[in-house]
Formats: structure tokens, C-alpha cells, sequence
């Protein structure tokens, strides 16, 4: 009878072997992640259907919770109104970087997306404009030449069709596999918001957590408004960047949107039950007639 | 061996060769000949790091020593008028075989007292703002600008972040891509990330053939990829960040040959070489209508990175 036992155990044993062999290692964190997540400020869980009716703010302590492309456009525009453009455009490892494709196929698999921007044009109160929006999801958000590539083109899709621009940002700036090409992005992007700005148009940059690195450098702070969301790292550097460099440490609020609005970097921050009819109002203050 | 042992060695035969009385020809000549061929052991065949080694060492020309070389009546400005003075950008009106330019270059200090004035050549975002204001006052006057990029990055400081150094940045990129004057940027030795990148928005880029650019300094891409910054080597060595792979990528528009030991043993053989690409492109430029030249420097960045 025991021998038996132990013969079942280890069958059973080597059958979970081989079911981990084929089911990737994600599965096992997905499934809680998809009914509980945990607040990193207050510690509590929220059931994410919870967290999804409240705009994905914690209830308790009122902490963004990171959002992705498709969640944030289902938040802000009207319902099926979003029309995607470049949704194919995908990178490719030009610099053969060690690792970075599977990296890519990693990132595509898990998100669901090609890179990590989605850009198209969407409506707001029936008020149509282009828009880019930016998923950290993706590779911490990090602006490769698609990315720049894609941001570009909307810059341009809004500045052809005179449409009002939308950005939300969400980055950990310049992607380091690309190399100098990723850096040179931040002077593409910066270039083609010069054009669209010079003819009159309006940019609105959202900037959310975080927001650094390159795309903070560049086209997040040239919007002629710049809202930020409640708590959103903003900055440049890293502060663990800054805090080696000045050996002391940082204050807890440092590069917090209430900070950088403190310092007179953004015009104000918007939570998300507020967002939609600030982009709205603010929309609508620039396409009536003015007389 | 390392490019300070290196340098160190030819220095102590340099001295040698200077303490030879000039009468013995016969040993004079040997010692010169032994030194070029010393020189060309160590300075041929570089890999990407001896090169990034090479970029910042210390005996290498600054970008004063190029302003004096260059220009005739150089007068430095001061101040972005909101805040302060940044010594890291050295920047005014000089002239430039008798014509004025604007003159904007990152400097770093020659010895320890002049590289804590001038923060070793890391930007403030004052230094990006007093760049933006002498860049719209060129506008004005109608005068080229000349800028001198050698940074290892914008200074990563507590007051920096809190002064919008991102913002400065952005702002830099902003104006130089639609500026109403040519631009022509010379990367001298050291380019690192967005804070030069914010000097290099230009009309033509010419790169040192030992310079550097990259999008960050080895040791930051190291630590972000191998979280480990003593892998500086090992990165430099992954990133395409010398003249030659940048101009195979298009980035840049020229490559100014160095001699032997880089440009710090012979500033003059290199300014000539600047000399005749100014000569070349200034008049060209200026010359241009300029609705082409707006549309030529958008085209130049727009197309890079295109799918």
C-alpha cells in the first residue's frame, strides 16, 4: 500500500514537472493579479473590479494605479470613438543588440501591444483629436525610434488635420538598446511639436508616473498645458542618480508632480475623475470661435 | 595597457627629446622617429574604449583652446537673465575670419580649480537657458552659430532637477530645430546623453575621430544593463558611440581626422582641418534661402529612426 502511495506522489510529482515545463512561469502570477492588487503606498488589496470603477485609484489612500494604453483611452475618450493608426509598426533589433529581441517578443506576448505607444485619434465630447498614449507596460515605456517614430507621425496627423494633441506620457526615457538613434528621437519629436506649435495648434502633454529620462527631456514638457497626475514621478535623472551624485539623500516628495508644480514646472494636476472634463474644457476653450 | 600609461610614456620620451641639445642631430632625430613610432603602436587599432579613454583624457584640447584657434575677438556673455551664471557653457560673439558668429560651447576646466568652476563641463539648466538666449539673440542678428559640444552629461544635481533641467533641455531642442540661422555643432571630445544632444541640433554636426557621443556615458549604461558600473569597458565596447559609427549611421556629417595621440599633442594640424569645413559650409549656408534651410535641418532629423 505504501509503496503504491509513493509510486502515485511521484507520478504526480513528475506530471507538475512537466506541466511548469510547458506553462510559462506568468500564469502563476496572473491569477491573483487579476482579482487582488496590492496598494504600494497604503499596503491593502483592492479587487481590481473595484479598482476599475474607481478609475484605478486606490480607494483608501487615493494612489494611481498604473494604467495601460487601452484603459486609459477607455477612461478619457468617448466610448468607441478611438481610431488606431500605426498599430503595426513594431522595432526591430538594427543594432543587434545582445538579447533585445527576445526581450521585444517577451514585452509583446505579455502586453498584447507592438511597441509602447498607441497613437490614433479619438473624440471627447464629440471633439475630435489626435493622441498618443504611452504604456509603461511595454519596456518601462521606453522611447525606441518606433516610439518616436509613431509620436511623430501623430504630431504630424494632428498638425495636417489641425487637430488639438493629446500626449500622455509615461516613460523611463531613451531606450538603451537602440542606442544613439533613441537619443535622436528626442530632437525628431521636439522638432516636428516646433512645426505644429508654430501654426497655432494646441498640445496638451498628461504627464504620469513616471515620467523621465528622454521623454521628459523632450516632447513631455512642450505642451502649451502640461497637466500631471496626483503623485506622478517626474524629473530627469534617477534619484538614486542624483543622490550619488550630491552624497545626500533625496526628500521623499522630490520629482512628485505636487514638487515639480511647486517649482513651476507643470500648470496643474488633474486627478483621474477630474481628467476627462479638463481635456474637454480645455478643448473646448481652443476650437469654438472666439467670437 | 591603459590610455594614461600610454600618454604617460610618450610624455617621459618627450621629455627626453626636449632635454637633447639641439646640435645632436643625429640623436634628436632618433628619439623623434622612436616617439611616432611608439605612437603609432599605441594609437592604432583602438577598440571603442581606448578611444572613450582617449576622449576624455585630460591632455586633450578644450573647447576654449579651440575658440582661441578658431575665432578672432572672442567676447563671452554672461547669464540666462532668470537665475544665474552656468561656467560650464563659455558663450558669446567672436569672430570668424572677419565675420561675426555666435560662439556656444561646453567647456570643461584644464586643471582641478578651473573643473570646479566649471563643473567639469556638466550643464546646468542655467547654461541651457543662457544657450537658448544667445541663440535667439544670433537669431536676431542674423549671425551663425557656431556650437563646441564636450559634456559627459547635464549636471544630475538636487538644484538642477528643481530649476527644470528636462524642461531646459526640451526647450534647447525646441528652439535650435526651427532657429532662423544656420548652426554647425563640432563634438569635441565627450558627448553624453541629452545634455549634449541639446547643443547638437544643427544644420551639420562635425565629430573629432576620437570623440564620443552617445546616449549615455558608459558607466550609466552599464549600470542600467548590467547593474554594474565597473562594466563600463564592456559597454563602451557594445554601444556604436565613435565618429566612425556615427557617421556610418548618418548622425553626423563629418569626421575630423586627429593626428597620431589624439588632438591634444597637435591642436593646430585639427584646426586646420575645422578651418576648411567652415570654409566650406558657412558660405554655403548662409547662402541658402532660408525656408530650404529650416526644411533641410527638420528633414535631417526627421528621417532618423524612420520605418
Amino acid at each position: 500500500m505504501e509503496t503504491l502511495f509513493r509510486k502515485r506522489k511521484e507520478q504526480l510529482e513528475n506530471f507538475k514537472k512537466a506541466i511548469r515545463r510547458f506553462v510559462p512561469e506568468r500564469t502563476k502570477r496572473e491569477i491573483p493579479d487579476n482579482i487582488f492588487k496590492k496598494c504600494e503606498k497604503c499596503g491593502r488589496s483592492v479587487s481590481v473590479r473595484r479598482l476599475k470603477e474607481n478609475n484605478h485609484v486606490c480607494p483608501d489612500c487615493g494612489r494611481c494605479f498604473k494604467m495601460s494604453a487601452a484603459e486609459r483611452i477607455e477612461m478619457v475618450f468617448d466610448a468607441g470613438s478611438f481610431y488606431e493608426t500605426d498599430r503595426r509598426m513594431t522595432s526591430t533589433n538594427s543594432e543587434n543588440f545582445e538579447g533585445y529581441s527576445e526581450k521585444l517578443a517577451k514585452y509583446k506576448k505579455r502586453t498584447g501591444l507592438n511597441e509602447a505607444v498607441v497613437c490614433g485619434t479619438a473624440k471627447i465630447d464629440g471633439r475630435k483629436c489626435a493622441v498618443a498614449v504611452m504604456d509603461s507596460n511595454f519596456m518601462m515605456g521606453s522611447m525606441g525610434a518606433v516610439v518616436g517614430e509613431k509620436i511623430c507621425r501623430t504630431i504630424e496627423l494632428a498638425h495636417s488635420k489641425k487637430l488639438p494633441l493629446i500626449i500622455f506620457c509615461t516613460s523611463g526615457g531613451a531606450r538603451m538598446q537602440e542606442g544613439i538613434i533613441s537619443l535622436m528621437q528626442m530632437a525628431k519629436t521636439s522638432a516636428a511639436l516646433k512645426r505644429f506649435s508654430d501654426s497655432g495648434n494646441l498640445y496638451i502633454s498628461v504627464l504620469t508616473h513616471p515620467t523621465t529620462g528622454g521623454v521628459s527631456a523632450s516632447f513631455a514638457m512642450l505642451g502649451d498645458i502640461i497637466i500631471a497626475e496626483p503623485g506622478a514621478l517626474i524629473g530627469f535623472a534617477g534619484k538614486r542618480v542624483i543622490e550619488k551624485t550630491i552624497n545626500e539623500s533625496l526628500p521623499r516628495e522630490f520629482q512628485k508632480a505636487e514638487f515639480v508644480m511647486e517649482k513651476g514646472f507643470v500648470d496643474m494636476i488633474a486627478d483621474r475623475d477630474s481628467l476627462r472634463k479638463t481635456l474637454s474644457d480645455l478643448i473646448a476653450m481652443h476650437t469654438e470661435d472666439a467670437g | 595597457m591603459t590610455i594614461a600609461e600610454k600618454e604617460n610614456i610618450i610624455k617621459e620620451q618627450q621629455l627626453i627629446l626636449r632635454k637633447i641639445p639641439p646640435e645632436d642631430t643625429r640623436r634628436y632625430n632618433r628619439q623623434k622617429i622612436k616617439i611616432e613610432k611608439l605612437k603609432k603602436q599605441f594609437y592604432t587599432n583602438l577598440d571603442r574604449w581606448d578611444i572613450v579613454c582617449l576622449a576624455r583624457s585630460p591632455q586633450r584640447a578644450k573647447a576654449q583652446d579651440y575658440i582661441s584657434a578658431l575665432f578672432s575677438d572672442f567676447y563671452p556673455f554672461c547669464g540666462d537673465r532668470c537665475f544665474g551664471e552656468d561656467r560650464s557653457i563659455t558663450a558669446g560673439i567672436a569672430r570668424y575670419n572677419g565675420r561675426p558668429v555666435t560662439v556656444i560651447a561646453q567647456s570643461k576646466g584644464t586643471d582641478l580649480a578651473d573643473n570646479l568652476k566649471k563643473n567639469f563641463g556638466m550643464v546646468s539648466p542655467e547654461g541651457y537657458r543662457k544657450a537658448i538666449r544667445l541663440a535667439k539673440q544670433a537669431e536676431k542678428f542674423s549671425r551663425p552659430i557656431i556650437t563646441i559640444v564636450d559634456t559627459p552629461g547635464a549636471y544630475p544635481g538636487k538644484g538642477a532637477e528643481e530649476r527644470g533641467r528636462a524642461q531646459a533641455i526640451a526647450q534647447c531642442l525646441y528652439t535650435f530645430s526651427n532657429l532662423k540661422t544656420p548652426v554647425i555643432c563640432i563634438v569635441i571630445s565627450e558627448g553624453g546623453s541629452g545634455g549634449a544632444l541639446a547643443l547638437s541640433v544643427a544644420d551639420r554636426i562635425y565629430m573629432l575621430e576620437n570623440a564620443v557621443y552617445s546616449i549615455l556615458s558608459p558607466e550609466g549604461f552599464a549600470s542600467i544593463l548590467y547593474k554594474d558600473e565597473t562594466l563600463a569597458p564592456k559597454a563602451a565596447r557594445q554601444m556604436k558611440m565613435t565618429a566612425a559609427d556615427l557617421y556610418q549611421k548618418h548622425i553626423i556629417d563629418e569626421i575630423v581626422k586627429e593626428p597620431l595621440g589624439g588632438a591634444g599633442a597637435n591642436i593646430d594640424v585639427t584646426v586646420r582641418r575645422i578651418r576648411n569645413l567652415l570654409n566650406r559650409d558657412l558660405p554655403l549656408l548662409t547662402g541658402k534661402k532660408m525656408k530650404n534651410l529650416l526644411e533641410e535641418r527638420y528633414e535631417k532629423y526627421r528621417r532618423i529612426g524612420v520605418m
